[in-house]
């Protein structure tokens, strides 16, 4: 054998050794928390990862947006360690986590003023009733109701284009159960996206279109887009029409469209000291935060009974496997996680 | 000494043999492992949705309370998206591919080509973003009623993307035709243009047909484009200016979700692709047809 072939081989053992060595460094510095979930959650638990990281080197958090739905799905696998979610856990997740022993502590986080949005340029939808919704929004309207004139007398000849969330988005499911009256019943014919950009770009570039998420959606494109006040007809929590907005959602007068989000935190996750860290750093760092990216911050008081629940390791769901009621309040809110 | 040496030669030579044939094997079973899992799953899903509802239904909505699953949807979109961005490319590119054989200089040429191939070579997702992010804006300046996801502005991408493939596969077939017949042209007075145009295109047509029906094949495939810039909502229409959707990014949509395995909506993506699958299968028949045709005509 020539030595030039010993070298290389020798060089090329080196090398790849030292791979090995630099790599195994770097996975042994940084600690990985996995959270995934509602599309609706992530500028809070983004904007909690980025804060949190700056102040702990060596922890990364990487947050996905499958949907509440799909990350439950995962959550119950066990793939996560936190899960993002814009509704209560339902009783099939639950029975998912069960089936593989995963025990987790849910947490309020913030409130969402769910906003129906238009395109600045329709001067015509000045506000909406709850029955008009129902009425764009119902399975019974597909491919039936398809002018923005069959909503309302008066509203103009011209084609209606849906934009909402698809059906891994919990979102989707608190909507169509306060608005169209059962969870998940919906017309199909929209543009559907668990990516609530995709809906945002779609609405501020079509003058006719109309869809609903996450208020904070709302308000980091103000610029491009309009918010419908919404008339529950219920004027013993508001007359008329309402706009979502910290004092509205906070008075509970913007309904029904008002409602809690929540993070889901795996017990065998919140053992580990990463895991736990972060957790308690996003509840203290909530209220300014959630402000920050455009939604409503609970009470202090609220985030106190959360981080009690956290540290005394209190298991399960408040709501049971059911739906948050439509129009909870905060301090209903409050009272059940007590 | 010698002796083993052969053996041990003649050993090496049939294990390469058969490494190589199982290599070839394998992307037939491939195909054929394709075609048993697209066949079982459409299979199981018929079972459930009438072929003639699959067929006829104007409605696309598989996901939702009030069902239905109704292919033509997503197939005018796919058409819709396919028309306009054939519409954008045939004509460039033959013209592209006229000048590159009949009239470019090699130096030229020699400059063009790669060029062109670089177009070809650029990421999918980039062209889907150029059309959301670059060509939409542009042209809802000309077009004010045009939705932010829009068939038009992703078909024409669409159409920027396939340019190359017809360049080539048309240039190909163009430079084919024997000196002969454009000397014979040019002897009895013909001009460059007539020559190409006249004498060359007519005689290289099969080649260039073939070029053609490619190029739709893969528009009908291509994904990503469609999935950022098109829309997506199945809808049955053929204006160019509202969003759309197409048979993959309708597949894409779903797989990026949550959908159970084994469910109804789960095959409805097995469902689709057994449809693209069969519709790009006979196109590439014909231009596999259409491409022997032409190498005959001059052997």
């Amino acid at each position: 054998m020539n030595r030039f072939l010993k070298l290389s081989i020798f060089g090329i053992v080196a090398v790849s050794l030292s791979c090995l060595f630099l790599a195994g460094e770097v996975f042994a510095a940084s600690k990985l928390i996995k959270v995934d979930g509602s599309s609706t959650v992530f500028p809070i638990t983004e904007a909690v990862a980025e804060e949190f990281q700056k102040a702990n080197s060596g922890i990364k958090v990487m947050v996905g947006i499958s949907g509440t739905g799909g990350g439950f799905k995962r959550f119950g696998r066990g793939e996560t360690d936190i899960s993002d979610a814009s509704r209560p856990i339902k009783p099939k997740e639950i029975d998912l986590a069960k089936e593989n022993n995963i025990e987790y502590i849910e947490l309020p986080v913030a409130y969402d003023g769910l906003s129906v949005i238009v395109n600045p340029k329709n001067t015509w939808a000045d506000y909406l009733t709850v029955e008009e919704l129902k009425k764009m929004w119902e399975p019974a309207s597909q491919a039936v109701i398809t002018k923005w004139s069959e909503i309302r007398a008066g509203f103009p000849d011209k084609e209606i284009r849906l934009f909402g969330p698809g059906t891994d988005s919990g979102t989707f499911d608190y909507f169509t159960e306060v608005i169209c009256g059962k969870s998940g019943a919906s017309r199909g014919d929209y543009t559907a996206s668990e990516d609530d950009n995709v809906l945002v770009e779609g609405i501020a570039s079509d003058t006719n279109a109309l869809g609903y998420f996450g208020l904070a959606y709302y308000e980091q494109n103000k610029d491009k887009l309009k918010v419908v006040p919404i008339d529950d007809g219920n004027d013993a929590n508001g007359k008329g029409p309402i706009s979502p907005s910290l004092g509205s959602v906070m008075d509970s007068t913007y309904q029904p469209l008002a409602r809690p989000i929540f993070i889901y935190v795996s017990v065998k996750a919140a053992q580990k000291d990463e895991v736990k860290k972060f957790v308690e750093f996003y509840l203290k760092n909530a209220a300014e935060l959630v402000r920050e990216v455009g939604y409503i911050p609970l009470s202090s008081e609220a985030y106190e009974a959360a981080l009690g629940r956290f540290q005394k390791g209190v298991t399960g769901s408040v709501f049971g496997g059911k739906a948050a009621k439509a129009g909870l309040s905060m301090t209903e809110l409050l009272r059940m996680e007590k | 000494m010698l002796l083993k040496r052969r053996v041990l030669l003649k050993i090496k030579e049939t294990l390469i043999e058969r490494l190589l044939f199982f290599c070839s094997l394998l992307s037939v079973f491939t195909t054929l492992g394709i075609i048993l899992v697209l066949s079982f799953e459409t299979f199981e899903f018929f079972k459930e949705v009438p072929v003639l509802k699959f067929l006829t239904d104007t409605q696309w909505t598989p996901l939702f309370i009030n069902k239905h699953f109704g292919i033509l949807p997503l197939l005018s979109g796919t058409f819709l998206t396919t028309l306009i961005a054939m519409l954008v490319a045939m004509p460039v590119g033959l013209v592209g591919a006229v000048y590159l054989s009949e009239y470019s200089s090699l130096k030229v040429r020699n400059i063009v080509k790669p060029l062109l191939e670089i177009l070809a070579a650029v990421p999918t997702v980039v062209y889907g973003y150029f059309a959301l992010l670059f060509l939409t804006p542009l042209l809802k300046k000309i077009i004010p009623s045009l939705s932010g996801f829009n068939a038009l502005s992703s078909g024409m991408v669409m159409g920027i993307m396939i340019i190359p493939l017809i360049v080539s596969l048309s240039e190909d077939a163009m430079r084919a035709v024997p000196m002969g017949l454009r000397e014979g042209a040019y002897a009895v007075g013909s001009n460059r243009l007539q020559v190409s145009f006249r004498i060359v295109l007519p005689a290289a047509l099969s080649g260039i047909i073939a070029a053609f029906i490619l190029a739709v094949s893969r528009a009908i495939g291509e994904t990503m484009i469609v999935a950022i810039a098109a829309g997506q909502q199945p809808k049955l229409t053929l204006n160019p200016l509202v969003p759309v959707e197409t048979i993959t990014a309708y597949i894409v949509q779903i797989s990026l979700g949550d959908t159970p395995h084994g469910t109804l909506e789960y095959r409805t993506i097995f469902a689709c692709g057994m449809s693209l699958f069969i519709l790009t299968f006979i196109l590439n028949m014909l231009s596999f047809k259409l491409k022997r045709r032409f190498q005959e005509v001059y052997e």
